[in-house]
């Protein structure tokens, strides 16, 4: 079977496993990285969002061929280590808020918040009604209105 | 005093002293006194009969019309509805709920319901920190596991968790708190009416302190021992009716949270369920299994009765195995139909309206509306661990009813119920979609079929195509007017039928002799509707009726949150708009004249202030206001919709977006409030579903399919579609009753979004959601063969 060697969360990882496995089933049934949830396995809900290289994806979309060994994958689990503390300041405004209901999604809505977040600022911006309008997440819960409050308070930390 | 070991429905509660009789609130929840259990152990365990303090409410009667309202009669609702129903339905059993104290002081209580997302597990610690004076970090709630001696004591529905436990759990939590105090006056050898307990620790003024933890070992007891325990009064509240954040917020941020996919049980390796083109068609043989086997991470193919199962490494391969079985299927149960068929049946099993004699000059105001299905699922989907071993299964998945759940696990299989172990776990959302077993049921099969333990899992696709949906239903509504008086109501609800076989109806059997109101001689259906449904108008004559067409098994349906009042509020606040049209008179005016209860005019007053009703609007935008009255409380909304042709034709990929609500406000009375934080999630969790249910949400059925396949194709509200500023105002109650919340905020969501569409437009709409008909247009139907789509392997080109 191939190996497929690249960073997560820090740390290099190899597995052996056909080229054409989506990384989310690498990452949750090989690897036993369960953050990144399963919502519909074909990047619409983005329950899955992590971090490729410090910009979001969705890894039920990529095949693990199709990363490099210099890629880093970082998923919910590694986002603290990202600012060198116990929380990312997202996560500290999702507690604040009190954000998560079911909380099936939220470590996709965070990834997916840092991301926006990260992108606005290098735009030399801040964020608009319009960015938190372009978050795709799914949330069934409808916890949306917290969410946006959340993004808004954690991105003045970051 | 008496115990409540032997009571029975019918009896009153007794009382301590005259004055706590004039004090208590209906049915016994003013009671401070209680007994539980001390039980034996090497460490502080207590209990509670779970039934403790749970009495329907005394009939209610109706209130007094002011002015020009016609009173009507009690709708059976008010005098005893689904939430009395289901407290009662636990009367019978005389079962346990235990809290333990360990050494480290830590309370520990395993809640026989199910958390999905609706907070109990929060509200439950907060009850429990509440009598125990414990820091709130100090108290763990699981979930318990099946308990068979429960009897129908454990299902989660009906937003019924808090109305049922709040008395039994409070009980055991002051008894533990007693017993630690007794012990605690012997290691610091005080008298215990000098202690002080605070935050875990016990102390005697001038004489040291014990922790709970040290105390805890002291106070355990060699033998059971039935103890008399006094609980707080509501004005020593410090923690129940705070906001408080989620206790498993922490976990949910940092990706600990645990969900049944989630779970390391050893070799149950992933598994999924090839199913069927149409509605509940069914497998007739496999033409390449062994070319299925033969492919990369393959382990396992087997026939179930719902579709063909595949284990393999990955759930990817899993994916992959799917698409490529070939299967042989059985027609389904609706092959040819599609939405008009099932309207039509619809349309000729409703009942007549039958408007009593009326005054010669009275006018007649009609209307009629259309609810289509809706998919009820969850994000996360069916699924659940199975391992079977020696002719003994344990299955862990997310439940709300488990004790069904075994039941049908044992049937399926063919072993015992003794030898089914059903494990609760925390639930990605449920909406009334947990349930039914569906999956645990399928897991079961695959891992007995397989000899290995599978972990199995939906693909999203065979939610809305094969999963339970909101059956679809029509409202006919014709009301009679004579002045400035509103005569008669009369509405008839029609719906595919909705499956309530999860337990509910076998509470209704299992009490239909003792049921008041005669309901035990109606269907479960019928008598569901009849204990959720109140109008809360004097109305003179008021009836609301419902018939199902009897074809349980032609759709998956189940109860979606709120069941049936939806689409039955949203029916009668547009008809309440007709009527306030007729009589000249604004909106909430109206409403305040012909309101019953205090409550609910109260509700709608507030919102009526917080959304400044009645301000100007620009064209094509509108306020609409609506009330509902359930869960013993009331909720009124008032939402702000912009329909102009700017925000309705935003162009988003693969969305539709549609009018959209830019303000929400919701006022809600939900009885006593554990967690004001808690309920306002829930209102607005309410106001998303009303939102969706009202403008985008909704399944097609074309030529015996529902052509949705994923959130790309059904239309739950998104970001895009979320109101910009949502504001929920809590009453202030002086009720010592706790009301629902997990349902309480949808109805009179979504028909405020109807009222305000229909003021905007200019348009009463009446089929929903209201995009129902151009929705298909805004996605591609995925193929029904193979049965789910391939994964993309594109990601890498839309990161951001």
């Amino acid at each position: 079977m191939p190996k497929h060697t690249f960073k997560l969360n820090g740390e290099t990882v190899t597995v052996d496993v056909e080229d054409d496995v989506r990384v989310l089933w690498v990452l949750r049934d090989i690897l036993g990285v369960t953050g990144p949830k399963y919502g519909c396995g074909i990047n619409v809900c983005k329950a899955c969002t992590s971090h490729i290289n410090g910009k979001a994806f969705n890894p039920c979309s990529v095949q693990v061929k199709d990363l490099k060994e210099t890629d880093e994958v970082t998923t919910i689990e590694g986002l603290p280590d990202t600012v060198g503390k116990e929380l990312h300041p997202m996560q500290q405004a999702w507690l604040d808020r009190d954000v998560a209901q079911c909380g099936y999604c939220q470590p996709g809505q965070i990834m997916a918040a840092v991301a926006l977040v990260k992108k606005v600022k290098a735009e030399g911006r801040a964020i608009t009604n319009a960015d938190l309008d372009s978050i795709r997440n799914v949330c069934r819960c409808g916890t949306y209105s917290r969410i946006r409050e959340a993004i808004k308070q954690g991105s003045t930390k970051m | 005093m008496t115990t409540d070991q032997h009571r029975t429905p019918t009896d009153g509660v007794e009382f301590e002293d005259e004055q706590e009789a004039v004090d208590a609130a209906p049915g016994g929840l003013g009671r401070r006194h209680f007994v539980g259990y001390v039980v034996a152990g090497s460490t502080l365990a207590v209990a509670a009969d779970l039934t403790t303090g749970a009495m329907p409410a005394d009939a209610a009667t109706p209130a007094a019309g002011s002015g020009t309202p016609i009173p009507s009669a009690p709708q059976i609702a008010e005098a005893y509805d689904l939430e009395d129903l289901q407290t009662q339905a636990a009367l019978p059993t005389s079962q346990l709920i235990t809290i333990e104290v360990d050494k480290d002081g830590v309370a520990h209580f395993a809640l026989p319901r199910m958390e999905v997302g609706q907070g109990i597990t929060t509200s439950t610690a907060m009850i429990i920190a509440e009598e125990l004076d414990l820091p709130l970090s100090k108290v763990q709630v699981s979930l318990a596991p099946a308990r068979p001696e429960l009897l129908f004591n454990q299902l989660t529905g009906g937003s019924n968790t808090t109305v049922s436990t709040y008395t039994p759990v409070r009980v055991a939590a002051a008894l533990a708190k007693k017993r630690l105090l007794d012990a605690a006056a012997i290691l610091l050898g005080g008298q215990v009416a000098l202690l002080k307990s605070k935050e875990g620790i016990i102390s005697l003024p001038g004489g040291g302190s014990v922790t709970y933890g040290e105390a805890a070992a002291k106070a355990a007891s060699p033998s059971t021992e039935k103890v008399d325990v006094t609980l707080k009064k509501p004005s020593e509240h410090k923690v129940i009716g705070t906001p408080r954040n989620r206790v498993d917020a922490l976990d949910a941020v940092t990706g600990k949270k645990q969900f049944s996919m989630d779970l390391a049980v050893k070799d149950a390796l992933p598994t999924m369920i090839c199913r069927p083109p149409t509605v509940n068609g069914k497998p007739k043989s496999i033409k390449n299994r062994a070319a299925v086997l033969a492919m990369p991470g393959v382990t396992h193919v087997a026939t179930l009765p719902t579709g063909v199962a595949v284990r393999a490494r990955t759930f990817g391969q899993c994916i992959d195995a799917v698409r490529a079985l070939q299967v042989v299927w059985n027609r389904g149960t609706v092959e040819g139909m599609d939405d008009e068929a099932v309207l039509k049946q619809l349309r000729a099993a409703q009942l007549p309206l039958a408007v009593p004699k009326v005054p010669i000059l009275a006018k007649t105001v009609e209307a009629s509306f259309e609810f289509m299905f809706r998919s009820g699922a969850a994000l996360e989907p069916n699924c659940a661990v199975a391992d079977y071993k020696d002719g003994k299964i344990t299955v862990w998945a997310g439940l709300k009813s488990p004790l069904v759940a075994q039941a049908n696990i044992a049937d399926a299989l063919g072993i015992p119920q003794t030898n089914v172990t059903v494990n609760v776990i925390t639930g990605g959302g449920s909406f009334g979609h947990k349930l039914f077993s569906d999956g645990a049921i399928e897991a079961a099969r695959a891992a007995k079929a397989f000899g290995k333990p599978v972990k199995l899992m939906w693909h999203r696709c065979d939610e809305p195509r094969q999963g339970r949906s909101h059956p679809m239903s029509t409202s006919r509504i014709r009301a009679t007017v004579l002045g400035n008086s509103i005569l008669t109501f009369e509405q008839r609800h029609t719906g595919v039928s909705t499956d309530f076989r999860h337990g509910l109806g076998e509470r209704l059997t299992n009490l239909a002799a003792d049921l008041p109101t005669g309901l035990g001689n109606l269907g479960f259906s019928e008598s569901i509707f009849l204990l959720t449904q109140e109008l809360g108008y004097n109305m003179g004559v008021v009836t609301q009726l419902l018939t199902e067409t009897k074809n349980q098994e032609q759709f998956p349906t189940s109860s979606v949150r709120n069941i049936y009042s939806p689409d039955v509020r949203t029916a009668s606040e547009l008809m309440m708009g007709k009527l306030a049209e007729a009589l000249k008179m604004d909106p909430v005016e109206f409403r305040l004249r012909f309101l019953k209860e205090e409550r609910t005019k109260a509700v709608l007053r507030k919102v009526a202030e917080v959304a400044n009703w009645g301000k100007t609007m620009p064209k094509g935008t509108a306020q609409g206001v609506a009330i509902h009255k359930e869960y013993k409380g009331a909720t009124a909304t008032i939402v702000e919709l912009d329909c102009r042709p700017e925000t309705v034709n935003r162009k988003i990929r693969d969305a539709v977006t549609g009018p959209r609500v830019m303000r929400a406000t919701i006022v809600v009375d939900a009885g006593l409030v554990i967690n004001p934080r808690g309920l306002e999630a829930q209102m607005m969790g309410g106001v998303s579903d009303g939102i969706a249910q009202a403008l985008t949400s909704s399944s097609h059925l074309r030529n015996g399919s529902f052509l949705e396949g994923s959130w790309d194709n059904f239309f739950y509200t998104r970001q895009w579609n979320a109101p910009l500023d949502f504001q929920c105002v809590v009453m202030k109650s002086d009720s010592e009753q706790p009301g629902g919340a997990g349902e309480a905020g949808v109805a009179s969501s979504m028909a405020a979004t109807a009222a305000a569409y229909w003021k905007a437009t200019g348009t009463m709409p009446t089929r929903f959601p209201i995009l129902h008909d151009q929705t298909p247009d805004a996605f591609e139907v995925k193929p029904f063969s193979p049965p789910i789509p391939e994964s993309p392997t594109d990601g890498l080109q839309y990161t951001y």
